[in-house]
This record gives structure tokens, sequence and C-alpha cells, in this order.
């Protein structure tokens, strides 16, 4: 019987036989990522038990990315055990500020995720290294220091559905308005407990930092992992920065069984706005009325979803020559160091600061309403994040609309939600 | 294990809503135990008596990882969550802590507020002594329960 790349995944780090979906299985780990937020309390739980080893500290990859520069004495202490931690521990991969990045982004951009590996890190949008052919998700901190002690971590085998994504993106249409669209379509719940497999021939032609925007918000469906088989492309990206060159490429079995078979026209898009306060109230841009375009407040461009260099390239090569409009506050937060200094160099900054914009060091930050852009009751922020929950970016009172980072550029001049196609 | 129910009938409450970000910054269960589900309900935590139950509509618990989101309501006094439905890592985060995710379809439209509920998990049984009426459910995995007998993932992996 055939099967999908997320049983074939599991299957290969299982000692059981062949995997199928519904089975309990322990799954051998080989990357964990760690941040400042959730694994202190793992760290404190293995010393608690007694169980204060790791398994293979060269598996472990920490930085702190969510409240860093620290935003408090909390926070500070935060960082200060997770520093702690890994001198403790000899742990080699340790990107402290300055080589920092959120996590997300980071582990990718300096080779850790190569095809064929267990991802895991406790951290919902862990699923975005499903992009590199990965069976990646999210869990909390008592799965991460069990994983952290045994190498190992029980999962129930999901099912999978496949998603073709056809045509060719128009231009001004981006990754983001795909997966928000995906969204729209089967909900938030859409994908609960299952796997999203794409497929495509729009997939080929996307860039790994535009897929990672995919893979990014599987958790927004519901979704414990999504995966795409590598490619070309995959093996293009990693040339030069993979820190193995042992990896597998899984592909599915053309008499794979899946759940559920859905089809995207991606050459059909439009940009898309997910409207407070769920991701999937996804609407086309241009299909809001004048009185559903309320004044905004606030634009950000960051996060795990939307802030690499080719995301920070979208913005400012929209914003070039143009200012923010009077009243709106733009706040661009390129997601690593490495994004942060390409900008840097390839003149980025200049035109942010020219349009107004201030330009933060890599953060979480406002993304999850911790720092560097918090929300007051009633504000408004289009943001090229993920989530737009009631409080997510702040106040409870306060509405959060997710966009691309074009469309987050074009609003960021016009001051009302902006269909970026006029400025192409 | 009696108690009275807290009822939330709408779909999709998620971790950010159980406990917000901002207070991420501790782990302690009892600090965190003052902003349960604040941004929802400003009153929950005066209201919640220790062995109280929240009754949810589906997909509760989704979002974010934070496990924080099971420490909060189990600091707060609640012994167990009843949803149609949950969100798979906030299912997760509460067999790894010995902390009773129940799904029961159906269970928001059946519960009033206040009702007193009595929880059976080994028998698969919720009684609603209010109404006199039974709701069932399948009883969790031997791992699953195991897990939870033991009183957590890391308790469970420290006796063997």
């Amino acid at each position: 019987m055939g099967m999908t790349i997320t049983e074939k995944l599991l299957t290969a780090h299982s000692h059981a036989g062949p995997v199928a979906p519904g089975d309990l299985i322990q799954a051998r780990i080989d990357l964990i990522m760690c941040h400042e937020v959730t694994t202190p309390p793992a760290i404190r739980m293995l010393k608690d038990h007694g169980m204060d080893k790791i398994f293979d500290p060269g598996k472990v990859v920490v930085m702190p990315d969510h409240f860093v520069p620290n935003k408090d004495i909390k926070s500070a202490e935060l960082a200060k055990d997770l520093r702690q931690w890994v001198q403790d521990n000899g742990i080699e991969h340790y990107y402290e500020l300055g080589r920092h990045g959120i996590c997300h982004s980071l582990l990718p951009e300096q080779g850790h995720v190569v095809p064929g590996q267990t991802v895991i890190g406790s951290d919902s949008h862990t699923c975005t290294h499903g992009a590199f052919g990965t069976f990646a998700a999210g869990i909390g901190s008592t799965d991460l220091a069990a994983a952290l002690y045994t190498g190992e971590l029980w999962f129930k085998a999901p099912e999978t559905i496949r998603v073709n994504l056809e045509g060719s993106l128009p231009a001004g249409v981006y990754s983001k308005d795909i997966v928000l669209e995906l969204i729209r379509q089967i909900g938030v719940d859409g994908a609960r407990y299952q796997a999203l497999e794409y497929h495509g021939e729009a997939l080929k032609e996307l860039s790994m930092e535009a897929r990672m925007t995919i893979t990014n918000m599987a958790i927004e469906a519901g979704a414990k992992c999504a995966v795409m088989a590598a490619d070309e492309v995959t093996l293009d990206y990693l040339e030069g920065r993979a820190k193995t060159t042992e990896w597998t490429i899984y592909t599915a079995d053309d008499d794979a069984r899946y759940a559920r078979e859905l089809t995207i026209d991606v050459s059909q898009l439009e940009p898309i706005v997910a409207l407070p306060s769920l991701p999937s109230n996804g609407r086309t841009v241009a299909s809001l009325a004048a009185d559903e375009k309320e004044p905004v407040d606030q634009v950000y461009i960051g996060s795990c979803t939307n802030a690499r260099i080719e995301d920070l390239r979208v913005a400012a090569q929209i914003m070039k020559g143009q200012k923010v409009k009077p009243g709106v506050r733009v706040i661009v937060v390129p997601s690593t160091s490495t994004a942060w200094k390409l900008a840097h160099d390839e003149g980025l900054f200049d035109i942010f600061y020219e349009a107004g914009c201030v330009i933060s060091t890599p953060t979480c930050g406002a993304c999850l309403g911790g720092h560097m852009g918090v929300l007051a009751e009633d504000e408004v922020c289009v943001s090229t994040t993920n989530r737009n929950f009631v409080g997510r970016m702040g106040h409870p009172g306060s509405r959060v609309y997710l966009v691309s980072p074009a469309t987050a550029a074009a609003t960021a001049i016009k001051g009302v939600l902006t269909d970026p196609r006029q400025y192409l | 294990m009696q108690g009275k129910a807290h009822l939330y009938p709408r779909d999709h409450i998620n971790t950010d809503e159980i406990i917000p970000a901002r207070y991420l910054i501790v782990h302690a269960e009892a600090e965190l135990a003052r902003h349960a589900m604040e941004d929802i309900d400003a009153d929950f935590v005066n209201q919640v008596a220790k062995g109280d139950f929240i009754v949810a509509g589906g997909d509760f618990g989704c979002g974010s990882s934070r496990e924080h989101a099971v420490w909060a309501l189990r600091g707060a006094g609640i012994r167990a969550v009843l949803a149609d439905s949950f969100a798979r890592i906030f299912f997760r985060n509460a067999v790894n802590n010995g902390f009773y995710a129940i799904e029961i379809d159906g269970i928001s439209d059946k519960v009033t507020n206040g009702d007193q509920l009595q929880l059976d998990p080994e028998k698969g049984v919720v009684q609603n002594i209010t109404k006199g009426e039974e709701y069932r459910f399948s009883p969790f995995t031997d791992y699953f329960r195991d897990v939870i007998t033991a009183g957590g993932l890391m308790k469970y992996l420290a006796a063997r």
C-alpha cells in the first residue's frame, strides 16, 4: 500500500513497522529547537526529575528570540537560565544576540534543517521546517524535556491532506496569499490532527523562503505538520549552508492514501487579507468596501512567517520613494541577523528610513504582543504575522489584519488596507 | 471528581486567550493562574473553585504551543476541560501533565453554566448531576491512561 511523505518519515524514525494513520508511535528525533520562553520550564522539569542530561547536545539548536533584547527583568531571567543551561550542557549550536534570529527563520538559514529529518520545537510554528521534506511539529515544554532526555517522542501518526498548487502566481500575489486562501477554504481547524502535503506546478516555482511562509501557517489550520518534498530548489538552498550532507528525500507514492485532496489554482488568486480575529477570515483586499477599511495605526513587517530577506525586498520595492501615511507607525523587524545585514547592505534600510519606518533587531516581539510594537485598546494593525486572535498583539480590544509584505507596504503608504498591485 | 461547569461554548478558544503572551515571562502555576482566561472572562479566576471544570466548544486550545495554558487552568483550580474537540498541542500538553482533556462531541450544547458535573475517566462517563444526564466518551488508550495516572510524562518516564 502506498504511503504519504509523512507516513514514510515517521516509519523511518520508528521502531515499529510501516506506520499508518492513527498509530501511536515513538519516533526518534533528529533536531530539537529551544527558545527562551518554553525551554526554561523544560530545564526545571529535567532537574526536578533527576534527568538533567541531553541525549545528544549536537542535535539541539538554541536561541533566545521571543522577548529579546530582554524586555524586562523576568524575561531577562528566562534568557539567563537558557544561556546557563547551554553552557552547562556544552551545547554548540547557540545563537547569541548579534547572530540570533526568530527560531523558524534561523534554523533553515543556518543549515540545520535537511530533508528526511524529524524536527521538534516547543513552539507551534515548528511546522515551518516541513518545507524541507521533514516531519516537523510543534510541541510543549514537557514534550521538549522528554525528547531532550530520551531522544524520542510519542506521536499519533496523522492522516494526510493533499494540497495541489496549480498555475502560476500573478504579479503582486505571494505565498502568503496562497496560505491565507487555503485557511479561508478549510478553516482554522480544517486540518486538525492532520498533515498537509503540498504538490503542484506552482509549488515548484516558489523559493524556499516563499515555501516556508506556507508551511509556517499550517498550525493556523490546526495541522500537526506540513510537508513539501525536497526538490532542486531545496538542494540549491542547502548548497553551502547545510550542516550535514546526510539526508534522505522522501516522496509520496502514487497510490498513497489521502484523507482529502484539494486544488488551488494560484493564477486566480488576488492579494488576501484575514480580517480580525481568525486567520480563516480571508477576503480579497480588492473586495473590501470603503467603509470596511478602518484607518490603520500600525503596520508590522516581521515574524517567522514573513520577515526573511525576500519579504523585506518586496516591501522595500513598494516603499521606494514613497512616504508612510502620517499617523501610521511602520515597524520593520528582519527575522534574523543575516537578513538584517543583507537588508542593510542592499540599501533597504535607507528606503524604509526615508519612507518613515522604524527598523528593529530580530525578535518575535510584537507578533505575540510581547514588546516592540504592542497595541493599545481600539488600535488597528495590519501585519505580516500569522495570528490575528483577540489580544494577540496587545490589548484585547485591538484588531489585527494579516497580509503579505507587499500588502503591508502598500497599506503603510495609503493608511488603509490597499491592494499592492497598483505599486508594481 | 465533582465540580461546577464553567461554560465557554465558543469554538477555537486559543492559548493566547487562555493565557496571554504578556504573562509568559513566568512559569510558576500560581502566578499564571491569576491571569487564566483573562482576555475572555476577566472574572473567571474569581468564579473558579478547586475541582471545577471548563466546558467548551470545538478546537479548544488552538494556536500557540505554550504549555502555560494547561498550567494556568490547573493553577486556577480547574480539574479537567470537557470540550467538543481539542487542538492537538493542547491535548498532548494536557496528557503530558496528567491533566484531563476530555473530548465529548456536542457537550457544549448540553451543559449549562454552573451545572454540577461528575467525571469518571476510567468508565468514560460524565454525570450531569444538575440535569440528571449522562455523557459518554471513549476511555483513553492504555498509553495515555498510563501517562495521566502516573501524573504526567516526566513522572511516567522517571518511573521507568
